[in-house]
């Protein structure tokens, strides 16, 4: 509770501190409407003709609830992952051989193109929610079960030695070391597995599915409607910076204060 | 009363035997310190004695209340601020929050830390600081028997003598045990009633020695005599392989 409390304490000023990336957000923005000057609105349209192609979104139901199965999505392929990724990587990182075993599996896991488990997924479950969930879910899997692996593999010899000399009771020492150590390792993770998720379900929705942000882009593009590809890309952008800076990044800095 | 025994300990690593043969008998109140080169096994005993590690040959008594630990390192929890650190082991014990926020504080005070760093993480101390955390750390709990593994040889003397004065007095007033294990000799004879030296390969106990003035009252001079006195016995000159000029 105290500390929600700090994190909302320390709020207005961390929104303050944000003045330099606002700037540099500004700055792309122009550098985006010299291309548009240069080169004409089917190449790229202006910044004003997509952002009034956002706000239009907002009026059009249809697009609104494209959106919200997009984010729907993401977020249980994400949650979904988090889950396994956290339980599984905990699992690996307490037993040696198991952490050993994984280790080839994960770098065949990492070094697996998204697009080809697009391909499978849609062999396997056909077009549709299935397809576009299970691609998030085994392409953030990877990053968060690293995350839980190396966080408890890394556990120091020395704080263990310490922590037994004073004889800390099992849920003690999971309170006092175990959790804030694994969790420092975690908590990043999450925050990658999360920008994966809103990535890799717009991909997996322009192929394998009919409805969704990204089955709107394959629409666009085929009608040639760079406006509306664009604000859809604007979209997802926007509600993934809100994400991981004004609501991520505030836990983020109260929760690894600690560190250098 | 409460004592530690050790009778006839051995113990190796594999086919490397660390110790052999150790017997020395600590008792409330008193002081012991083992001396001896790096690498000698002194560490080993220590941990045996905490029960750190597992004993395979000969017999540990301890049948002290309660112990504590201070280790060469501060070995402070970094997600943890200074008063949380100090209070881990009252924590431990089942003292509530409170009550263990109260003592943490007034033993942090006592080791010459100020009450704005007790909010402070790890990270935001010098290397003086940390080691007083983690002496404050071991002495909250009042242990009964404090292990002691040189704890002192990262600090500049001014800082080495501050803290040594600090435990001198507790154990002048608190009845404190110290196990304490170091390879500074001077170190030894300030603080302990008796020091055992401790030769190496194996680590084997080759000499005893008794110091009777009670340590507060132990002036520089009788231990600056004390330590030329030392440097010229054959069995530290060996022990430490001295080179005499």
């Amino acid at each position: 509770m105290k500390f929600i409390l700090k994190i909302l304490k320390d709020f207005p000023w961390f929104l303050w501190s944000g003045w330099g990336a606002v700037a540099s957000i500004f700055l792309f923005i122009a550098l985006w409407d010299v291309g548009y000057q240069l080169y004409g609105e089917l190449v790229l349209p202006s910044p004003k003709a997509t952002f009034g192609a956002v706000a239009d979104f907002f009026s059009d139901e249809a697009i609104v609830s494209d959106m919200i199965l997009t984010i729907t999505r993401a977020m249980i392929g994400f949650v979904a992952a988090l889950i396994f990724g956290s339980v599984l990587g905990l699992l690996a990182g307490f037993f040696a051989t198991a952490s050993i075993m994984s280790r080839p599996i994960v770098t065949i896991l990492v070094g697996m193109p998204p697009i080809a488990w697009v391909v499978l997924a849609m062999i396997w479950f056909g077009m549709g929610d299935t397809s576009v969930i299970f691609t998030v879910v085994i392409a953030s899997f990877p990053i968060v079960f690293v995350g839980a692996m190396q966080g408890t593999r890394t556990i120091e010899g020395e704080l263990k030695e310490m922590v037994d000399s004073f004889g800390l009771s099992l849920w003690q020492k999971f309170t006092n070391l175990y959790f804030p150590h694994i969790f420092s390792y975690i908590f990043p993770a999450w925050v990658s597995g999360l920008g994966m998720s809103w990535k890799i379900v717009v991909m997996a929705e322009l192929l394998s599915s009919s409805d969704g942000i990204g089955a709107a882009l394959a629409v666009a593009r085929s009608q040639l409607d760079t406006t509306v590809a664009l604000a859809l890309v604007v979209v997802m952008i926007g509600s993934l910076l809100f994400l991981e800076y004004i609501v991520l990044e505030p836990i983020k800095k109260e929760v690894e204060a600690w560190r250098d | 009363m409460e004592r530690l025994e050790v009778k006839g300990l051995n113990h190796s690593f594999g086919f490397f035997r660390v110790l052999e043969d150790i017997n020395f008998t600590l008792e409330k109140g008193k002081v012991i310190s083992i001396v001896g080169p790096s690498g000698g096994g002194k560490t080993t005993l220590l941990h045996l004695c905490a029960g750190l590690l597992d004993l395979t040959e000969g017999e540990i008594v301890n049948t002290f209340k309660s112990s504590a630990f201070a280790f060469q390192e501060p070995r402070l929890l970094p997600w943890k601020s200074v008063l949380d650190n100090i209070a881990l082991g009252l924590i431990a014990k089942g003292v509530s929050k409170k009550e263990a926020e109260i003592k943490a504080t007034n033993i942090a005070l006592e080791f010459g830390l100020e009450l704005k760093d007790l909010e402070k993480f790890p990270k935001d101390l010098s290397g003086g600081m940390r080691q007083r955390v983690s002496f404050a750390r071991a002495l909250v709990v009042e242990p009964s028997l404090l292990f002691l593994d040189e704890p002192f040889s990262a600090l500049d003397i001014g800082l080495k003598k501050e803290l040594q004065n600090h435990l001198i007095d507790y154990i002048a007033h608190h009845n404190l045990t110290i196990l304490f294990i170091t390879h500074d000799i001077m170190e030894a004879i300030r603080l302990s009633d008796k020091i055992l030296l401790l030769k190496s390969d194996p680590g084997e106990i080759v000499k005893r020695i008794t110091i009777d003035t009670p340590q507060i009252e132990r002036t520089d001079k009788e231990v600056f005599d004390r330590m030329i006195e030392l440097l010229k016995d054959q069995d530290i000159i060996n022990t430490f392989e001295l080179e005499i000029k």
